[in-house]
């Protein structure tokens, strides 16, 4: 069986994600990578790095600048005759193509994918990860959205695959880009992080986020996450968000602070190795899941931390 | 324009799935069941739209069991003009219910389609996208604003860095995040203007869709629960704690 692998990255740098996907397609066989962009040829150059990926697709093409969907899905499925499966961690711009592709296809597509059980056969979450379900597809060809936190990651250097260039993109004239607002941070991106320091909206405005939050993060080099009700309330931007929806995290230590715990937040980092909670509540939910608590003011207590460590 | 909403009869978000003792699937008996949270947004989008004179009309749409009527009755009761239930007993998978849409889409003829982004039953994310894919039509997924501006629709986007803005050409299909409106309470006179409130019924076979699952559900199975931790008496011992753990 061989796997086309979407390569997530910025025209650029080959970001972390795509290398649990790499694993993933590994445990079904042969793996073919794809970089779909815009002056990318960097892309393609890292991922003939990595180890397992036997051949590089790349796509160098205007129409694939901006990663729309109207533009890249009938190309991937245009691809697709000679795969097997197409595997594409689960990011925001996977999201979005995996399941036109799997239209274009005809196959039900598997989001999340936890775990490869079978060659046609995969767990994933469903209820916000409060049950796993292990399915089998019945489809002729696999579409894989795959969850970077439970596989490990492949060697980003050590692969030698050859770079083929693939053509025939065209611009489907429906969309087009008009902006964006990406934050720049010198901090470690969320999903990645070792560690990563939330708040919650126990943290009562944007100033208390800032103020309360930043230093410890800082403090620990660490990642900056945010409930839903933080991230509603507005005290940080939509990408901080953890949880069900949000993005979903597995450092090896998540400090969640002022954070009560519900069900659609403890669906994003409740695989993080170790779990610290800082709550005022000592009946918030977060303390079920918490390996350790810390029941204080998070005014008083998050600075005395910051200050003693 | 006319707007097109699909709904989705889902557990309430704060009920808690239990897994079947026998490992077959999810026992929703006697648990709360609701409309799903982004299509509430979805359906406020399309209202909204309508009250800006943007919109002529507001078509909800939910393919689901007899009782996805009630989350129509929602639907109405916010303020969408009618609804179609499309009624299957089985469980739809996302390519079946975007081939349902599709069907209908062609019969209603909608400039734009809102969708949640996802059902937080199956939690897939895939069924707008999949429309789009189908219809051959521009997707704006995960939108935090939609803003119509002549033939194209202006949507703002929330990705993994932030937020990007598309330009798409009408009709469109646009997906519902969380932050794309804070959606109303139908009031008591709306929600009892909703009963008479036309809603029609079909079936997939009367749209000629094929809903037999792609995916079989060989079990489920609870996650592993994580063990009881600690609690540490003060900042001290978090200290200490944090230290061991070589992450300070």
């Amino acid at each position: 069986m061989t796997s086309l692998v979407w390569v997530e990255h910025d025209n650029v740098h080959v970001k972390e994600a795509t290398l649990a996907a790499v694993t993933a397609a590994t445990l079904l066989g042969e793996v073919v990578a794809l970089v779909a962009g815009h002056e990318c040829v960097e892309v393609a150059k890292a991922a003939a790095r990595i180890a397992g990926v036997s051949r590089v697709l790349l796509a160098d093409d205007v129409a694939h600048a901006h990663g729309l969907a109207e533009n890249i899905a009938p190309f991937i499925a245009g691809l697709m005759s000679d795969y097997d499966a197409f595997v594409a961690p689960a990011t925001s711009a996977s999201k979005n193509i995996a399941p036109c592709v799997a239209a274009l296809l005809d196959v039900m597509q598997v989001s999340d994918v936890l775990s490869v059980e079978g060659p046609k056969t995969f767990t994933r979450p469903i209820y916000a990860g409060n049950v796993i379900a292990t399915v089998e597809s019945r489809d002729a060809k696999l579409v894989l959205t795959v969850r970077a936190t439970s596989f490990a990651k492949a060697e980003s250097t050590g692969g030698e695959a050859v770079i083929e260039t693939v053509t025939g993109a065209t611009d489907a004239g429906l969309s087009s880009f008009v902006s964006a607002q990406i934050a720049a941070s010198e901090r470690p991106e969320l999903t990645s992080a070792k560690v990563v320091v939330s708040g919650g909206r126990a943290l009562k405005d944007a100033a208390g986020f800032a103020g309360v939050i930043m230093p410890l993060a800082d403090r620990l080099k660490a990642g900056v996450g945010a409930s839903r009700a933080a991230v509603d309330a507005g005290y940080v931007p939509n990408d901080y968000q953890v949880g069900q929806t949000g993005k979903i995290v597995a450092p090896d230590v998540y400090i969640a602070v002022g954070i009560s715990g519900a069900i659609q937040h403890l669906a994003g980092m409740k695989d993080s190795k170790t779990i610290i909670a800082i709550n005022k509540d000592e009946d918030a939910p977060i303390f079920q899941v918490a390996d350790i608590g810390l029941v204080a003011d998070l005014f008083d207590a998050v600075p005395e931390l910051t200050a003693k460590l | 324009m006319k707007i097109l909403v699909s709904v989705k009869r889902v557990i309430d978000y704060n009920a808690r799935p239990r897994v079947k003792p026998d490992g077959t699937g999810v026992d929703l008996s006697n648990v709360k069941m609701s409309l799903n949270p982004f299509d509430e947004i979805a359906i406020e989008e399309g209202v909204r739209l309508k009250e800006k004179g943007v919109a002529s009309e507001v078509v909800a749409v939910s393919v689901g069991p007899a009782k996805a009527v009630d989350t129509l009755r929602t639907a109405l009761a916010m303020g969408a003009d009618r609804a179609i239930l499309v009624q299957s007993d089985e469980a739809v998978e996302p390519l079946a219910v975007a081939k349902i849409l599709k069907a209908l889409a062609v019969e209603e003829q909608p400039g734009l389609i809102i969708l949640g982004k996802q059902a937080i039953d199956d939690d897939c994310n895939q069924t707008g996208q999949m429309l789009a894919a189908l219809m051959k039509r521009p997707q704006g997924t995960f939108a935090s604003s939609v803003m119509i501006e002549g033939d194209a629709a202006l949507v703002t986007r929330e990705v993994d860095g932030g937020l990007e803005t598309l330009r798409l050409a009408l009709p469109a299909i646009v997906t519902a995040d969380l932050r794309l409106n804070e959606p109303r309470y139908a009031s008591l006179p709306n929600i009892m203007k909703a009963k008479s409130k036309p809603l029609g019924t079909k079936t997939p076979a009367d749209l000629g869709v094929d809903i037999t699952p792609r995916l079989m559900t060989l079990k489920v199975a609870e996650p592993p629960v994580r063990g009881a931790g600690i609690k540490v008496a003060d900042v001290d011992a978090l200290v200490v704690k944090l230290k061991e753990m070589g992450v300070a």
